[in-house]
């Protein structure tokens, strides 16, 4: 006899769970044991090895040399991303135009730059003026307006955020051009029947849908830009590593300081890594049913509900299921 | 509204269509059928320039498609002319094709707002009269992804209508819909017609070709085969083809 759909009401509450003896997993209880070892040993070696001179360490950390070059590695970072970033789009927009002079001069660029190594870059930027004494702007072929001694007007600086952000430039225009990519083309087609032009159609439909995609290797970039700058040393900007690399000529405190750097590039990645989190959370818009959660969110969740088990699945009352 | 005189369009080597004769009155409801490789979606593509045509002449509302006559040449529209007339012609797709990273009523006011420059507040009111008409108004605030395929394709058809169109074109609207959810767009296809709206729809919906459309076109092959009242074509078709084709769908 099957049951009528109205009887299924009766039955009190969800059935009992199963209760079954969990598979053991000794595996995972050794690879745990073999971890823990080793971090206690590096622990150990942390604290008691007086060669760290974590005195020093702590000392010098927050010393006003050390956060000036901070101050300058922040300030390459973020310039040069800023550069690298538009270059990229512009850069990604002229390759996948229909115009064979944009696109082919747009590759060449490309193959410059990612084919040269930037630390040759760097040091070309930095002695630019051998090859160019003087810089002037005006006509091309004919007279100048503004004539300026190379030497005077590329400071190491310049030649760094030249350097690095026109590198960055050539990186950035294939995650751009990845990301265009990645949209469907019945986006591009639905606007152009809307009567979009294709610049207000890459603005307003494509590069906000790409931005997906872009964002998190741009994440990545930015943290390898952060630590890329450093080699501005060579060129002798005063960023983060040279700031170090100064004192520990003078006091020979070379470990000590390489760790005061070292923990100040894990703390502005950290930063990064966080600030990547809720950009990636902004794009996410309607590409999911619902917003993931911050972590603080979470932890509000978590602190300020109960722990009720999930609901229990609705299960269809026996024949009634669909055929 | 749409004339078409020997429209020939291929892909490289591929002809998909052959010559192609075609007259739309205002107000009428031509439905295409046909089977799938048979061009009915490309020639629905080339009426709003999405696809260039290689031969012949095609014209909306006595306006060359794509380029202008003057002295007796023929000249390339601009980029703006083009998407002026495109805004003129409403297209709705298999796929839907809403933007996903916009509310469904940021996606029916976007091209009135950003092409048309009409005022928001303008834009936003036509778009609720719209989403009313086809009954996604509770939903203007949620993501496409967030509705079923028919709300979707119903969003859609009130993202066309939001610019006024003077031409309709549906490229195969139900074919990506779930069974049950085909009714509800054909309902809203239907109204919009009884409205007194031109349109060209490519479909495998015979009972909506039957009930809704003025004309039936049967292509095949890149050609028309054979054009004629919907219940004549349907119940005693005169080619082979067509007979055959009918056999297998009704």
């Amino acid at each position: 006899m099957t049951p009528q759909p109205g009887e299924s009401a009766a039955r009190v509450g969800p059935p009992a769970d199963i209760k079954a003896v969990p598979v053991h997993h000794p595996g995972r209880w050794l690879a745990a044991v073999v971890v823990l070892v080793l971090a206690a040993m590096l622990a150990h070696s942390l604290v008691t090895n007086p060669r760290f001179e974590w005195n020093v360490v702590w000392s010098y950390f927050l010393s006003g040399r050390v956060l000036a070059g901070l101050r300058v590695t922040i300030l390459l970072t973020v310039v040069c991303m800023a550069i690298g970033i538009v270059l990229g789009v512009i850069l990604a927009v002229m390759r996948l135009s229909e115009n064979p002079l944009l696109s082919g001069s747009s590759w060449v660029y490309i193959w410059f730059f990612r084919g040269t190594p930037v630390l040759v870059q760097l040091l070309v930027w930095f002695n630019l003026a051998f090859l160019y004494p003087k810089i002037s702007f005006g006509v091309p072929f004919g007279p100048s307006w503004l004539t300026g001694n190379a030497n005077s007007l590329i400071t190491p600086l310049t030649a760094a955020i030249l350097g690095l952000g026109l590198n960055e430039g050539a990186y950035m225009a294939e995650i751009v051009r990845a990301g265009i990519l990645s949209v469907e083309h019945g986006q591009s087609e639905a606007a152009q029947a809307l009567g979009m032009s294709r610049a207000m159609t890459l603005r307003r439909i494509i590069l906000p849908q790409a931005m997906r995609v872009i964002i998190p290797p741009t994440g990545n970039e930015t943290i390898s830009m952060l630590k890329t700058s450093s080699l501005a040393s060579v060129i002798t900007v005063t960023e983060l590593l040279y700031a170090v690399q100064l004192i520990y000529s003078v006091n020979f405190k070379t470990i000590p300081l390489l760790i005061v750097a070292s923990i100040w590039y894990l703390i502005v990645t950290s930063v990064l890594t966080v600030i990547q989190y809720y950009v990636e959370r902004h794009y996410a818009r309607g590409s999911a049913r619902e917003l993931p959660p911050t972590p603080r969110q979470r932890i509000w969740r978590y602190l300020t509900t109960f722990h009720t088990p999930p609901p229990a699945p609705v299960l269809a009352p026996p024949g009634t299921e669909r055929r | 509204m749409v004339l078409a005189e020997g429209v020939y369009k291929s892909f490289g080597r591929l002809e998909v269509l052959r010559g192609i004769d075609l007259t739309v009155q205002r107000q009428e409801v031509v439905c295409i059928i046909g089977p799938s490789g048979s061009g009915k979606s490309t020639l629905l593509r080339c009426i709003n320039h999405l696809e260039k045509i290689n031969a012949g002449r095609l014209s909306v509302d006595g306006e060359l498609v794509g380029y202008r006559e003057q002295a007796g040449r023929l000249h390339e529209l601009r980029e703006r002319e083009v998407s002026a007339k495109r805004a003129e012609i409403g297209m709705v797709f298999q796929q839907f094709n809403l933007f996903p990273h916009m509310t469904v009523l940021d996606n029916v006011i976007e091209a009135p707002t950003r092409v048309k420059k009409i005022p928001r507040s303008e834009a936003v009111e036509l778009a609720g009269q719209l989403l009313d008409q086809t009954g996604m108004k509770e939903k203007s605030s949620a993501y496409p992804k967030q509705l079923s395929g028919g709300q979707q394709q119903r969003v859609a058809i009130a993202r066309a209508l939001a610019m006024r169109p003077k031409l309709m074109l549906f490229d195969e609207p139900t074919s990506a819909l779930d069974p049950e959810l085909v009714g509800e767009v054909l309902a809203v296809m239907r109204d919009l017609a009884t409205s007194g709206m031109t349109m060209v729809v490519v479909t495998h919906e015979m009972g909506f070709a039957r009930e809704v459309g003025d004309t039936l076109i049967f292509m095949d092959d890149g050609v028309v085969v054979e054009t004629g009242r919907p219940q004549q074509v349907l119940a005693s078709p005169e080619h082979e083809r067509t007979r055959a084709f009918l056999s297998k769908v009704l």
